[in-house]
């Protein structure tokens, strides 16, 4: 049941309250993705009561939804059309919302092919730290106007204002959709995923893990048949159930209290020596490592490849991959420049702001 | 700080009048004499960019050809409070590269070399000054191309591609420049070298790219960008479809996403547009149809033969009076070459003409075209309208001759009357060609103040003296308390903190 409340004026109200007190906030939705990230430390502001589908029209391939809309409150309004959110986001819970999902930044097995949360953001409505209630992009598929704060705010956790409203570009669900299994170790499917792609085969996820290359294909009927054919491999019945595990981490590979590292690197870079077992995600460019190495270790390996390193599971610190200096000076400005008080999410995303 | 205030430091720093002499020497006694340009007819040439009604001769310009001599000539600039505008190709439509008569010009034509091609994970890292269309032409022999393919994308470069984030026909399916790239260099406004992005598909911390990325030359100066490659498809074929009503034709847009089909190409022409191009390149276009659509399909064979049979049952139930698919490449090429005409021969049927670059949903198509029929009789100039109909990114072009008195700015106010009625339809007043100084009035009519202020706390964050591409993409809220076309946000004053003569 879809219920709508805009709750807008009050939560502008509560930041620049906070803000003129310099107390910092820590934004909450449903709560699914705290794991993420430091903990934040100021009072809690729920946002979850702000939702609701603001609009939605399958022809402009459009949804704009309040921050607090259950993730799949959205879903089953694009399933009824016939279309879906591209970067497949993962819940990790029942009450995952669209701010949450936003501002963490995740993207599912989709990724490689449709592009990241970043990459479908049309438009934003935010509260800054000044608890000014203001709107980047829109709901158009091209905007140059000003400079693209709307998909800065995927990813910043929070840190650079509070989402309120956010418009997506949607897709229409492909047609036809077959998932493929090849036994392959892992450096021939690095190589042979990556070799897929320099052909126009219509791959929409490859993932690999233990032995096992599992390769989706989705569009027309004659294009995932004609791609079986000159493909292989065997079919994987319920696919979908599957595609599901990957992306909400619900796997065998992903129990147990061992730490579980996300490594970002280029698709192709070779498998990296570090103990532990490895998957492979969005066709190669997104690892997960099960390693008590220490954190030092993970974060060299990687970065020697030009990729990153964060922790999903277990005390690393910290959690997100550090940042050259410089770096990180203009990162603490830009924070500054939208909330000078620094009191949105405060050491969410980096211990210093 | 305003650029105005800066131009007064700029006196100070240098010492007076012979300012120029100086910052030539501070910049020949570090970079090779023959790199900085100061004679007025070396200067002429970079007067304007793709924008040519706006001229201005810069009081020098740079041409380096290593990322050092950036960094060198960043530093001397920011020592001395020289403002810096960077140039590409100089093919931009809003001016973005339109020199200050007291800055330096940087042009970054010598960067011009493809760096590296990385066939295992299909990307390429090229220098700014590489050509756009050379990138997909450098790595067609491995299957490969670049996506975003601006309609300039023979001369335009890929560095003033993402400083514009621009777009193209293939937009809808394959997005904009900022889909496309995954890390660039920059050098800072102090001369600082930073990497932004990284070979993964995201990097830690805020999304610094997507922020870069139709900056506008306004937070950094972009020395090297890494791009992604996709494989060429298989098999294209276009659908060249009329019709006799424009609202049928913009509904049949609507229709044809709504049916599940993700076209690579949508664009529209109506029938001013249509009759221009004929006479001009004879691709066999319907001379007296209301308006034209080519849609074309793209991926593997068996997915464009089972695409183009269902648009054309789509545009057939949406009222359609013709539809001829292409057969070939060549008649593709042929259905195409109307489209890609369109500009010259516009110039073949009138003096000037003004390319307009705004956006609206796609529903709203039909009504903004009808729209933009009684502008043009209000102020009494023709109009040819072509477009990424797919993308609801339209080009009004809007014909004029610039040798009678007032026909520019009665051209650029009706430019300007386009821009309000798309945002009028929830759209933006530009879509691919960049705010620069073409547009910044109707910025204030497109953002509330405090979006503005926003604007400019951003903007200090990377460059806190105000010298990169000053008084370009984003207004001053003074120029638009003079400009007197602003928001209206909730009902209240705009600017209330202004004083108003």
């Amino acid at each position: 049941m879809s219920e709508h409340a805009d709750l807008s004026r009050e939560l502008s109200e509560r930041v620049a309250d906070a803000a003129a007190r310099e107390a910092p906030l820590a934004i909450r939705g449903g709560g699914t993705k705290a794991f993420l990230g430091e903990r934040s430390e100021g009072e809690a502001l729920d946002v979850t009561g702000h939702r609701g589908i603001v609009s939605y029209e399958p022809g402009e391939l459009v949804l704009t939804a309040r921050a607090g809309t259950p993730l799949t409150e959205i879903e089953a309004a694009l399933a009824d059309a016939g279309q879906m959110l591209p970067f497949e986001p993962p819940h990790h819970g029942a009450n995952a919302t669209l701010g949450g999902t936003i501002a963490a930044g995740v993207s599912g097995p989709g990724r490689p092919f449709f592009g990241a949360a970043r990459d479908l953001v049309l438009g934003t409505r935010i509260v800054n730290g000044r608890g000014e209630d203001l709107r980047f992009g829109g709901e158009v598929m091209k905007n140059v106007a000003g400079y693209d704060l709307s998909r800065l705010m995927a990813g910043a956790h929070g840190t650079l204002g509070m989402l309120l409203e956010i418009s997506l570009k949607v897709l229409p669900a492909p047609r036809a959709r077959a998932t493929r299994v090849f036994e392959h170790d892992a450096a021939t499917a690095i190589e042979q995923i990556n070799a897929w792609q320099r052909k126009p085969w219509p791959i929409t996820a490859a993932y690999w893990e233990d032995g096992r290359t599992y390769l989706r294909l989705a569009g027309a009927q004659s294009s995932v048949d004609s791609a079986i054919r000159a493909l292989g491999g065997e079919a994987l019945t319920d696919d979908g159930t599957f595609w599901q595990s990957v992306r909400e981490q619900t796997r065998k590979f992903f129990e147990g209290d061992d730490p579980l590292w996300r490594l970002s690197v280029a698709p192709a870079t070779p498998m990296m020596d570090l103990e532990g077992p490895t998957a492979l995600d969005w066709a190669g460019a997104q690892r997960w490592l099960r390693s008590a190495a220490p954190a030092e270790t993970v974060r060299a390996a990687v970065s020697s490849h030009g990729g990153h390193a964060s922790i999903y599971r277990g005390d690393a610190s910290p959690r997100f991959h550090p940042l050259p200096k410089a770096l990180m000076a203009l990162h603490r400005r830009v924070k500054q420049s939208v909330d000078p008080a620094g009191i949105l999410n405060r050491g969410r995303l980096y211990p210093d702001f | 700080m305003a650029h105005a205030d800066l131009a007064a430091s700029t006196e100070q720093a240098l010492g007076g009048a012979p300012r120029k002499q100086q910052l030539i020497e501070r910049l020949t006694a570090e970079l090779p004499a023959d790199i900085v340009l100061h004679a007025d007819e070396d200067l002429r040439p970079f007067e304007c960019d793709g924008l040519s009604a706006y001229r201005q001769v810069p009081m020098i310009v740079v041409l380096p050809s290593t990322i050092a001599q950036v960094q060198t000539t960043m530093r001397i600039c920011h020592d001395n409070d020289v403002p810096v505008v960077a140039r590409g190709a100089g093919t931009g439509l809003s001016g973005g590269a339109l020199p200050l008569d007291d800055g330096v010009l940087l042009s970054l034509a010598k960067f011009n070399r493809i760096l590296d091609i990385d066939t295992d994970n299909r990307r390429a890292t090229v220098q700014p000054g590489v050509r756009n269309l050379a990138i997909s032409e450098a790595v067609s022999h491995l299957g490969l191309y670049y996506a975003p393919d601006p309609s300039s994308q023979i001369a335009c470069s890929i560095g003033g591609n993402v400083a514009e984030n621009s777009g193209g026909v293939h937009c809808l399916k394959y997005g904009l420049t900022t889909h496309n790239i995954v890390q660039i260099e920059i050098v800072t406004v102090e001369g600082e070298r930073l990497t932004i992005g990284s070979s993964a598909l995201d990097s830690p911390g805020f999304d610094l790219l997507a922020l870069m990325t139709g900056s506008e030359g306004l937070l950094g100066v972009i020395v090297e960008v890494t791009v992604k490659l996709l494989a060429k498809p298989e098999l294209a074929r276009v659908a060249l479809v009329a019709f006799d009503d424009v609202r049928k034709a913009g509904d049949a847009v609507a229709a044809i996403i709504q049916a599940g089909i993700v076209p690579a190409g949508l664009e529209m022409l109506d029938n001013p547009a249509i009759v221009a191009t004929e006479e001009f390149v004879h691709a066999g276009y319907p001379k007296d149809a209301a308006a034209i659509l080519l849609c074309e399909v793209d991926g593997t064979e068996a997915e464009v033969e089972e695409d183009i049979e269902r648009v054309r049952e789509v545009v057939e139930r949406e009222g359609a009076t013709e539809v001829r698919i292409s057969r070939d490449d060549g008649e593709r090429a042929l259905f195409w070459a109307g489209r890609k005409a369109a500009f010259p021969a516009m110039g073949r049927i009138s003096p000037d003409y003004y390319c307009m670059d705004g956006t609206i949903p796609r529903k709203a198509l039909a009504e903004v075209l009808i729209g933009i029929g009684e502008l043009s009789e209000e102020y009494g100039q023709r109009v040819a309208n072509v477009f990424h109909a797919g993308d609801g990114n339209l080009h009004p072009l809007i014909l004029y001759d610039a040798n009678q008195e007032g026909e520019l700015e009665r051209t650029e106010a009706f430019g300007g009357a386009i821009c309000r009625l798309c945002l009028e339809h929830g759209g933006s007043i530009t879509g691919e060609h960049g705010v620069g100084v073409e547009k910044i009035d109707q910025m204030c009519v497109q953002f509330p103040s405090a979006e503005l202020t926003q604007f400019h706390a951003v903007k200090e964050a990377f460059d806190p003296k105000g010298l990169l591409n000053p008084g370009k993409a984003v207004p001053t809220l003074h120029r638009c308390a003079e400009f007197g076309a602003m928001h209206v946000h909730n009902g209240e004053l705009p600017h209330p903190e202004l004083e108003r003569l």
